[in-house]
């Protein structure tokens, strides 16, 4: 395979006595939906911050393009091309669907009045509709607040936040969480054709047969390293939660890390049905 | 700089925003209500006190006690915006009068020259922005809520202004050419003190509304981890709102002095009170994110229509306390209320 656009190797990270991550590895290729999983308190949400510039790693190396980086902060990430989707979607609920687009990297006038900080806001308007439109999704009206729009659109518009400034990597955080059937369906495809631009998709998810379904590859994290790099097309859901919760467990991470295709047989069938409750239509 | 992206198909044309009409758009406007509460209440008293009331003598003292207020409105609406609230400023007021009086007491007196009235400006200004900053850079440290910050800024700022003067108003703090030009002076018919806060009202209310600082404003209010996310360095940001705030507390120093020639030292203790109600009954949220230099505009005309209005109809004025005091319980619940609503959907 090529080299990934992003990698992890041997990350640590410690939080006073609690080691989130051990020596986690973690890769991202360009084109490629890669879903990141792991039970409650596996480090998943702590990688993708140390990926994502959010947390500075204790140990380990991240490199990008092959080339180690140190993100001072998630500006540096999102200069670099990496850019997050967080589970809370992290918008200003009071401003418009284009002000949350360009938050942080607003568009203003030319001459005298941009270096005044004056706003260009129907360029704004203009690229975060047609943002919008790349995802199948039609504002009525740009210009209310993001509180005003269902669960759905504002999912799509911080969807399409990541999705218009990343040219490297998008991380998205339980992104259908909260969406009904349509909504969720739509947000899928919507990964898919993001991959498909050349661009390295990591989706976390708790929800198995949506992994399945939309990565390309699954890499399973517990305790804070790496278990298993799978390819989607050849593991199975049993697969999947056995090494979620360590009946797969190889104990070993070097070894770990080196695994990509899992045996054929978990050694141990998990008890219950896995998969938890997709949530329900929001009102 | 644009999106990254070049290879976008141009459909625009599609999904064209679809203007709501016209009038459902104003009702959203949280402005628009209480634009209509101060018109219902300047064609009261015209109705009420025909020929008395709504003549140019009013309107000018109307403006001119409402100038100050005016100005420190200002700065407080963006200080609420942030989901802060400012309650020093009357004693930074104070302060930067007092740290300008002194200045001016050394060098002229009353008769002091202008080169002596451009230093004092000067001082008033710099004390207030400097107060101002000091207070949002502790907000900024997120360890003490802004109430708390600036309760502490409040007997601070007062009691060093004590410790100056001994608590007694100097005399000699105004310069003639200070009062006689922007403290009675008119341009036009027109008094000073109002062209000034009419000035500073337009400048940052275009600030607030049209640029990259108004939508950080707006951003770090409605959602702070939000936009430090996206980059915005959001403690610097409240520093600069802090001392804005501090700064136009030393304008509004400047303009008293020039107004009443006195510190009035124990005469801004409810200052912060008038001027955060204004700037509520503007419809700017408490909770933060929301809000406008337009609506504080409305905000401090209410209470100052009120008070002339009343007297020029023969009610007690104190009657403007109680009314006020219901009206902003009121625009408080009414702007929970939304905000529910919205939550809800």
């Amino acid at each position: 395979m090529a080299e990934p656009l992003l990698e992890a190797r041997g990350v640590v990270k410690r939080f006073g006595h609690v080691h989130a991550l051990q020596g986690a590895d973690f890769a991202a290729y360009a084109g490629e939906v890669v879903a990141l999983i792991g039970d409650n308190g596996a480090g998943k949400s702590t990688l993708v911050g140390v990926l994502s510039g959010v947390l500075a790693p204790d140990e380990g190396a991240i490199l990008l393009d092959g080339a180690p980086v140190r993100f001072a902060g998630p500006q540096d990430a999102r200069r670099a091309g990496v850019e997050t989707v967080y589970q809370d979607l992290s918008l200003a609920q009071d401003l418009d669907a284009p002000a949350n687009l360009y938050l942080g990297r607003e568009l203003v006038r030319k001459g005298v009045l941009g270096r005044l900080g004056v706003l260009d806001r129907p360029a704004m308007r203009r690229d975060a509709v047609r943002a919008f439109a790349e995802l199948g999704v039609t504002l009525k009206d740009p210009t209310v607040p993001v509180a005003a729009l269902s669960g759905g659109q504002r999912q799509s518009v911080a969807v399409a936040r990541a999705v218009a400034f990343a040219n490297r990597v998008v991380f998205l955080d339980e992104p259908t969480a909260a969406l009904g059937v349509v909504q969720r369906a739509r947000v899928l495809e919507t990964v898919r054709r993001v991959a498909d631009r050349g661009i390295g998709v990591v989706l976390i998810s708790h929800n198995m047969p949506e992994v399945l379904s939309v990565a390309d590859r699954v890499e399973v994290l517990r305790l804070g390293r790496r278990v298993a790099s799978l390819r989607a097309a050849d593991t199975t859901i049993e697969e999947l939660v056995g090494a979620m919760t360590g009946s797969l467990d190889r104990g070993d991470a070097a070894d770990a890390a080196t695994l990509v295709a899992a045996p054929e047989t978990p050694l141990e069938r998990p008890q219950q049905e896995p998969e938890p409750q997709p949530s329900e239509e929001e009102a | 700089m644009t999106t990254t992206e070049t290879g976008r198909p141009p459909h625009t044309d599609t999904v064209t925003a679809r203007t709501p009409p016209l009038l459902r758009r104003a009702a959203g406007v949280s402005e628009l209500w209480t634009f209509l509460i101060l018109a219902a209440l300047v064609v009261f008293f015209t109705l009420a006190a025909p020929g008395k009331f709504f003549t140019a003598y009013d309107l000018t003292q109307i403006a001119v006690n409402a100038a100050i207020y005016l100005v420190l409105g200002v700065g407080m609406t963006y200080v609420v915006i942030t989901a802060g609230i400012d309650l020093s400023i009357g004693s930074v007021l104070v302060l930067a009068a007092v740290a300008a009086g002194e200045w001016n007491i050394h060098h002229g007196g009353a008769g002091a020259g202008w080169g002596t009235v451009a230093v004092c400006v000067v001082i008033a200004l710099v004390v207030g922005a400097a107060w101002g900053a000091l207070q949002g850079a502790v907000v900024a440290t997120e360890k003490v809520p802004p109430l708390i910050v600036t309760l502490g800024g409040l007997g601070a700022a007062l009691g060093i202004a004590e410790l100056a003067t001994g608590g007694q108003d100097p005399a000699d703090t105004a310069a003639n050419n200070l009062q006689n030009t922007l403290g009675y002076g008119k341009l036009l018919g027109i008094p000073w003190l109002v062209i000034l806060a009419a000035a500073v009202t337009l400048v940052f209310g275009l600030v607030l509304g049209t640029t990259r600082f108004g939508t950080h404003t707006f951003a770090i209010g409605s959602n702070p981890a939000a936009s430090r996310r996206a980059g915005i360095r959001v403690g610097a940001h409240l520093v600069k709102v802090y001392a804005l705030m501090g700064l136009l507390a030393g304008l509004g120093a400047v303009m008293w002095l020039a107004s009443y020639g006195t510190t009035s030292i124990a005469g801004h203790s409810t200052d912060n009170l008038k001027v955060i109600t204004a700037v509520v009954l503007g419809g700017t949220s408490l909770f933060g994110g929301r809000g406008s230099v337009l609506g504080t505009v409305i905000g401090v005309f209410i209470p100052a229509v009120l008070s002339t209005g009343l007297i020029v109809i023969g009610v007690q004025q104190y009657w403007q306390d109680v009314a006020v005091g219901v009206v902003l319980v009121a625009a408080v619940y009414i702007d929970q209320m939304r905000r529910r609503t919205r939550e809800r959907s």
